[in-house]
């Protein structure tokens, strides 16, 4: 029998012919990674085990994002735990300030990822870097602990659920609103412990960025992984950025999968997540006047360049409506210097929004933009569960970056055709 | 092994964030950590769980980040196993490295309520309800994973291995 994408990859990094859905495996891991939340407990636990090197000084990557800029003076300790830890190991893909940015969105720009590759990364968003035609998977601490010190993981082999997209998306649609549209059709255990395959025509029609997006969101219906297939737009986004030799793998064309769902690209509107599961979608046409108090733009799923020209398109020479404090952030020291570069932050600033440096942030409820008691925000995270940015009542709404930006210039949730 | 307890009950989706919120994640310290578990969804859990009690709850326990400070933090309770219908992935294998007992078994999951008296048999997956004088049975882990079990948790079964 044929094998999916994901299957392939796993066959070939544990060094056997074929897998079959529900084999457990071992496989040697491409790159690990870690961030200044779930590294000092992978460190711990490895140096605890009496580990006392690491497998490969060049497929470590530790990045400070979560809560940094260090936010107080526990945060700091957890840095500084990863920074004497990569210097005494003599990791090479440490990154601090000034240097990281979200991790997701760093280690595809550094070239660290790449088409056929395997990564395990102590963070759940590390399916991300399936854009690329890679299996990528988040593990927790002791995964990655292992990872770091033996270079091998192992892994039940997935099913998988093809997606097979159609069409072409309508002006202001992007990968937020396909991923979102997708979970509120699957749930958010809709593809536990599944591959979610992206196929179809309407693959060439969507951009890095929106592929980037569409994988960061597999975990948010319960995904093991998400994948596309490499074609001419990886290949271009990886030149210049990777200079070793990748494998392009593709799905066999007897490749069983427990589910095909078609998705039509051409009729997805303007899609939010309404609080406190990703699963719970309306289109903006549904939803009734939701005032917002908040709007953050940015993180692990929307904030790249594209992510900032759309939302700086809305902004331009419009401002945001009174009470609501937008919170723009680059996700890379990369993507902020270009909004610089090409006038966005400057928008984003005559609009009465702020740029902050790279930083999880807000995401998660840790700094620069946590929520009171019933405050409400629009967000182009990930995640909008009980609490997920401040307090337990207040409320996140997940959207793309269009419907973030015109929702903070109306003051309540809107599509960018409303404006 | 046999793990007796009070039933902590608990619905769909319990996530990460609510087991121990994103705040508290610049807390090193896994006893400090563990004040703050369930504090989102349950704010009298760490006052009046005891050591050996049992959350059980349906659908994907521990869906969201991978945080493993989420079964520390249940571990560091004393909770003696996790029964649900399903589990998030991610959660399962953080709570098997660790070293947390997890059962999936949604007959038990179904009928079990909060403050029932339940104990669970590990070597025969056999789930008994005291107070409604039933019971379930959970599925057996694979060899591999009773393994790592055995061993006490993924890096001691490596150690063991001799990686």
């Amino acid at each position: 029998m044929g094998m999916t994408m994901t299957q392939k990859i796993l066959a070939h990094h544990a060094g056997v012919e074929s897998v079959t859905a529900g084999q457990l495996i071992e496989a040697n891991v491409d790159l690990t990674l870690a961030n200044d939340i779930t590294g000092p407990v992978a460190i711990r636990e490895m140096e605890k085990a009496g580990f006392d090197h690491v497998f490969d000084q060049q497929k470590i990557a530790l990045v400070m994002d979560h809560f940094a800029p260090n936010k107080d003076i526990k945060s700091a300790q957890q840095c500084l735990e990863c920074r004497e830890f990569s210097k005494k190991h003599g990791i090479v893909n440490f990154f601090d300030v000034g240097e990281m940015g979200i991790e997701h969105a760093l280690l595809p720009e550094k070239g660290l990822t790449a088409p056929g590759e395997l990564i395990i990364g102590a963070d759940s968003h590390t399916c991300t870097y399936g854009a690329l035609g890679a299996f990528s998977t988040g593990v927790g601490s002791t995964d990655l602990a292992a990872g770091m010190a033996t270079g091998k993981a192992w892994f039940k082999v997935p099913s998988a659920i093809q997606f097979v997209l159609k069409g072409r998306k309508a002006p202001w649609i992007s990968g937020k609103d396909v991923i979102l549209h997708i979970i509120g059709k699957i749930g958010v255990d809709g593809a536990l412990y599944q591959s979610m395959e992206f196929t179809g025509e309407g693959v060439q029609s969507l951009s890095m960025d929106d592929r980037f997006t569409i994988c960061n969101m597999a975990i948010e219906a319960g995904a093991k992984n998400g994948i596309f297939p490499v074609d001419q737009t990886t290949r271009n986004y990886i030149e210049g950025r990777v200079d070793r030799k990748v494998i392009e793998f593709t799905a066999d064309e007897d490749a069983e999968y427990t589910r095909v769902i078609e998705v039509d690209l051409s009729a997805l509107r303007p899609t939010v997540a309404c609080p406190h599961l990703p699963e719970n979608t309306k289109t903006t046409d549904e939803l009734d006047r939701i005032e917002i108090q908040q709007c953050v733009i940015g993180s692990c799923t929307n904030g790249r360049i594209e992510d900032m020209r759309i939302a700086a398109d809305i902004l331009r020479g419009k401002h945001v409506a009174e009470g609501v404090r937008t919170i723009v952030i680059p996700a890379t020291q990369a993507v902020y210097l270009q909004c610089i570069e090409e006038g966005l932050a400057k928008v984003f600033i005559q609009a009465g929004a702020i740029v902050s440096t790279p930083t999880c942030g807000p995401c998660l409820g840790g700094h620069m933009g946590v929520l009171a008691q019933g405050e409400r925000s629009v967000s182009t995270t990930n995640r909008n569960f009980v609490g997920r940015m401040g307090h337990i009542t207040s409320e996140i709404y997940l959207a793309s970056p269009a419907v973030a930006a015109a929702s903070a210039v109306k003051g309540y949730i809107c599509s960018p055709e409303d404006l | 092994m046999v793990v007796k307890g009070t039933v902590f009950k608990y619905g769909d989706n319990v996530d990460t964030d609510v087991i121990i919120p994103a705040r508290y994640l610049n807390i090193a310290d896994a006893k400090e950590l563990s004040t703050h578990a369930m504090e989102d969804i349950d704010a009298e859990f760490v006052k009046k769980v005891q050591p050996g009690d049992i959350i059980v709850a349906t659908r994907n326990f521990g869906c969201g980040s991978s945080r493993e400070h989420a079964p520390l933090v249940l571990r560091e309770n004393q909770v003696s196993c996790v029964i649900a219908t399903s589990f998030a992935r991610i959660f399962y294998r953080n709570a098997i490295n660790i070293g947390l007992p997890i059962l999936e078994c949604e007959e038990a999951a179904n009928a079990i309520e909060a403050g029932d008296t339940v104990s669970i048999d590990f070597d025969t997956g056999v789930i008994s309800n005291e107070t409604k004088g039933e019971s379930y049975q959970a599925a057996a882990f694979p060899p591999f994973i009773q393994n790592i079990i055995k061993a006490g948790g993924l890096l001691k079964s490596l150690r063991e291995r001799g990686e």
